[in-house]
């Protein structure tokens, strides 16, 4: 089937939350109401200039943007291509992107009246970031964690107590990210009436899609106005690693109609394609989980499968519906990097750069060693280094002294 | 269109009395086992069989009944197996009406189209789809309707008057309540908070309104019969099932009539109950 290419990739999506056929909003009926809810606050609130002045002091003076645009030279040498740039998202206060959502969804919920916060985590960076922003602005916070996710991520669970917010480890299931989403789920329509469920990733019913990547592309814009400032002009390309994908999706969204942009989303092929992995376009299909129709990881029957990847945080088994869409129509490239290419890519970033970067955008720098070589040397690349490697910093060390694996 | 489910209400109204309504897991524990427990219900008592597909992320259902699909799974259950379970049930009983409740994904993969068509063949009645809110209505109530499947919606406590209406537009054979605004198998339902929110959505449809969630005895059985046109049961008859397994969670000599006897204790429980008033 040819899609026919829209007028804007920027656009989406429509009234009802679609992204062509993803996305929608497909929650048991008691979620609904609420749902509905915040869409209307959110539409308030984007036309609320006091909103957004509020906001911007709060990312200025407490999260510590803008973000560095950084010229990587020592890793630009090396690979003898590319002019690479790292968006130094891993800057940020929390050490990850995920503060920039996780700030518009409490302004929102202070908004709404709502004095409970839920939460779930994989890596637990987003739970950190809840975690901060509920003890900044006086909240309870509760925080879903699968139980292996906590065991391989201690640091974090550590920071998250220190917080004040209350980490519960999800025994079900798989025990990682996907079974996290279910738990809030179900704690959420356990307490509606008082609770706001904080989700991490540009996926979830709609409005969630929409309204992360609206708080995430910030990214985009800033790096759009710095490289202006550098270079004068446009990148040839951006690179940015996925799990759910609301660090590309920040990103990229901002640069979706400039057509001489190249983009490369990169999902986490664990294993391997052909075995356990996390890369749920390159090995899944559209399916329905979680309150949006998107690519999943599952078996003939509709089944959800496992997910693997060394990093917590890209270990789900589905993707921000739309990414599915812009996959589809064509509009992103959408690759996969190995754990072992990821923790190849980690050293290399170390090394040369004197910058440890988590798990996650390991996996984005681990095919720019593949792209930027194959690139002219007046190509400008932008490779949105996501998160800081702290708290991944035990469970490599134990990788690298052959403890684990 | 009448179905089974729509004759059934008939009958029980004539009889001035309410629904006793059972939910289980299909393949829980395994295909052949969930096949008796099934054939077992109305002979026990039970006016209408609700048959969970099993799914791995239920995302509405609490632990027993996540648990009960999993055990299924790891048993081989698929959709296709459910719909032979329920076409094996039809061999001997052509009138209790049979209820599939699950949640979207493994129907969207099997192809909505060929999915309606071959649960209507195997003698299905209508559905339950958890995750299809009436904002999705394209999905597969419309063409359920289309196919002569009743689309039972569920309303909530969260469903307010405002939103009633959409709730109820496109839905038939029976409205199921959710008496909590939670998981299965949570806290028990209040019986006076149900009563006034079965009247208030009584102003808004003619259908008969079943309630569940949170009901566990014969007792608070007969107290939800007293207010609605039928009580829901899944997760005690799901923890019954599951208490009679052996260690490795094979079924045994019990497991059958565990579900059975447990079934008609609760059925006795709702037949007991007068009718409340319109």
């Amino acid at each position: 089937m040819t899609i026919a290419k829209p007028n804007s990739y920027r656009s989406g999506p429509d009234e009802r939350g679609h992204f062509g056929i993803f996305g929608g909003r497909f929650v048991a009926e008691t979620l609904m109401p609420l749902i509905l809810d915040l869409e209307q606050a959110y539409t308030a609130a984007k036309a609320d200039p006091a909103f957004q002045a509020e906001m911007n002091g709060y990312l200025k003076n407490y999260v510590g943007r803008p973000s560095p645009l950084y010229f990587a030279e020592r890793l630009t040498e090396h690979l003898g291509g590319a002019k690479i740039y790292l968006k130094r998202e891993e800057l940020n206060h929390t050490g990850s992107h995920k503060v920039n959502n996780v700030l518009g969804q409490i302004m929102l919920a202070r908004r709404m009246g709502k004095k409970r916060i839920i939460a779930e985590t994989g890596a637990g960076q987003h739970g950190v970031a809840t975690a901060t922003l509920c003890a900044r602005f006086g909240l309870e916070c509760v925080v879903y964690m699968g139980a292996v996710d906590v065991e391989r991520q201690q640091p974090n669970v550590i920071r998250m107590e220190m917080l004040g917010a209350k980490v519960v480890p999800v025994q079900s299931g798989t025990r990682t990210l996907k079974d996290a989403m279910n738990e809030a789920l179900r704690d959420w329509v356990t307490n509606v009436h008082n609770t706001f469920y904080c989700i991490g990733t540009v996926a979830g019913p709609h409005p969630y899609p929409t309204l992360v990547r609206d708080f995430q592309s910030i990214i985009g814009n800033e790096t759009k106005a710095q490289m202006q400032e550098v270079e004068g002009r446009l990148p040839d390309s951006l690179v940015a690693c996925i799990g759910g994908g609301s660090n590309a999706m920040g990103l990229f969204h901002p640069f979706l109609d400039d057509p001489t942009v190249e983009i490369f989303g990169v999902e986490a092929a664990g294993h391997g394609l052909t075995q356990l992995h996390a890369a749920s376009i390159a090995g899944g299909r559209p399916g329905v989980l979680h309150g949006n129709r998107t690519y999943l990881l599952m078996d003939a029957d509709g089944q959800i499968q496992d997910a693997h990847s060394i990093s917590a945080g890209l270990d789900y088994p589905g993707i921000g519906p739309e990414h599915s869409w812009l996959h589809e129509i064509g509009r992103v490239n959408y690759l996969s990097a190995t754990d072992d290419e990821a923790l190849a890519a980690f050293q290399l970033l170390s090394k040369l750069e004197g910058i440890i970067p988590a798990l996650e955008p390991a996996h984005a720098i681990a095919k720019v060693m593949e792209l930027a070589p194959k690139r002219s040397k007046d190509h400008l690349m932008v490779v949105n280094l996501s998160g800081r490697g702290d708290k991944d910093v035990p469970q490599v060390g134990d990788i690298l002294r052959g403890n684990s694996k | 269109m009448t179905t089974r489910i729509d004759t059934r209400f008939a009958e029980l109204k004539k009889q001035g009395r309410s629904a006793f309504v059972t939910y289980v897991m299909a393949g829980d524990p395994d295909l052949r086992t969930s096949l008796d427990i099934v054939k077992a219900l109305p002979k026990a008592g039970a006016d209408v069989i609700e048959l969970g597909i099993p799914f791995t992320d239920p995302m509405a259902d609490g632990p027993s009944i996540q648990a009960a699909g999993l055990r299924a799974l790891k048993g081989g259950m698929t959709l296709k197996k459910t719909l032979e379970l329920v076409r094996a049930f039809r061999k001997d009983d052509d009138v209790t009406p049979l209820v599939l409740m699950g949640y979207y994904n493994p129907i969207y993969i099997y192809g909505v189209d060929k999915f309606l068509a071959d649960a209507k063949t195997a003698g299905v009645d209508g559905l339950i789809i958890v995750d299809l809110p009436p904002e999705e209505d394209d999905e597969l109530c419309i063409p359920a309707l289309k196919a002569g499947l009743n689309f039972i919606r569920l309303a909530t406590p969260t469903t307010d008057d405002k939103r009633l209406p959409a709730v109820l537009a496109n839905t038939s054979g029976f409205v199921y309540y959710v008496s909590i605004a939670g998981i299965t198998g949570a806290a028990a339902a209040d019986a006076n908070a149900v009563g006034e929110a079965v009247a208030r959505i009584k102003r808004h449809t003619s259908l008969p309104i079943c309630v569940g969630f949170g009901i566990r005895t014969p007792e608070a059985a007969r107290a939800i019969a007293q207010k609605a046109d039928g009580s829901v049961v899944g997760t005690a008859l799901v923890d019954a099932l599951k208490n009679s397994l052996d260690a490795e969670g094979r079924a045994t000599a019990k497991t059958v009539n565990a579900v059975a006897e447990l079934t008609a204790a609760l059925a006795q429980g709702v037949k007991g109950a007068k009718q409340a008033a319109e």
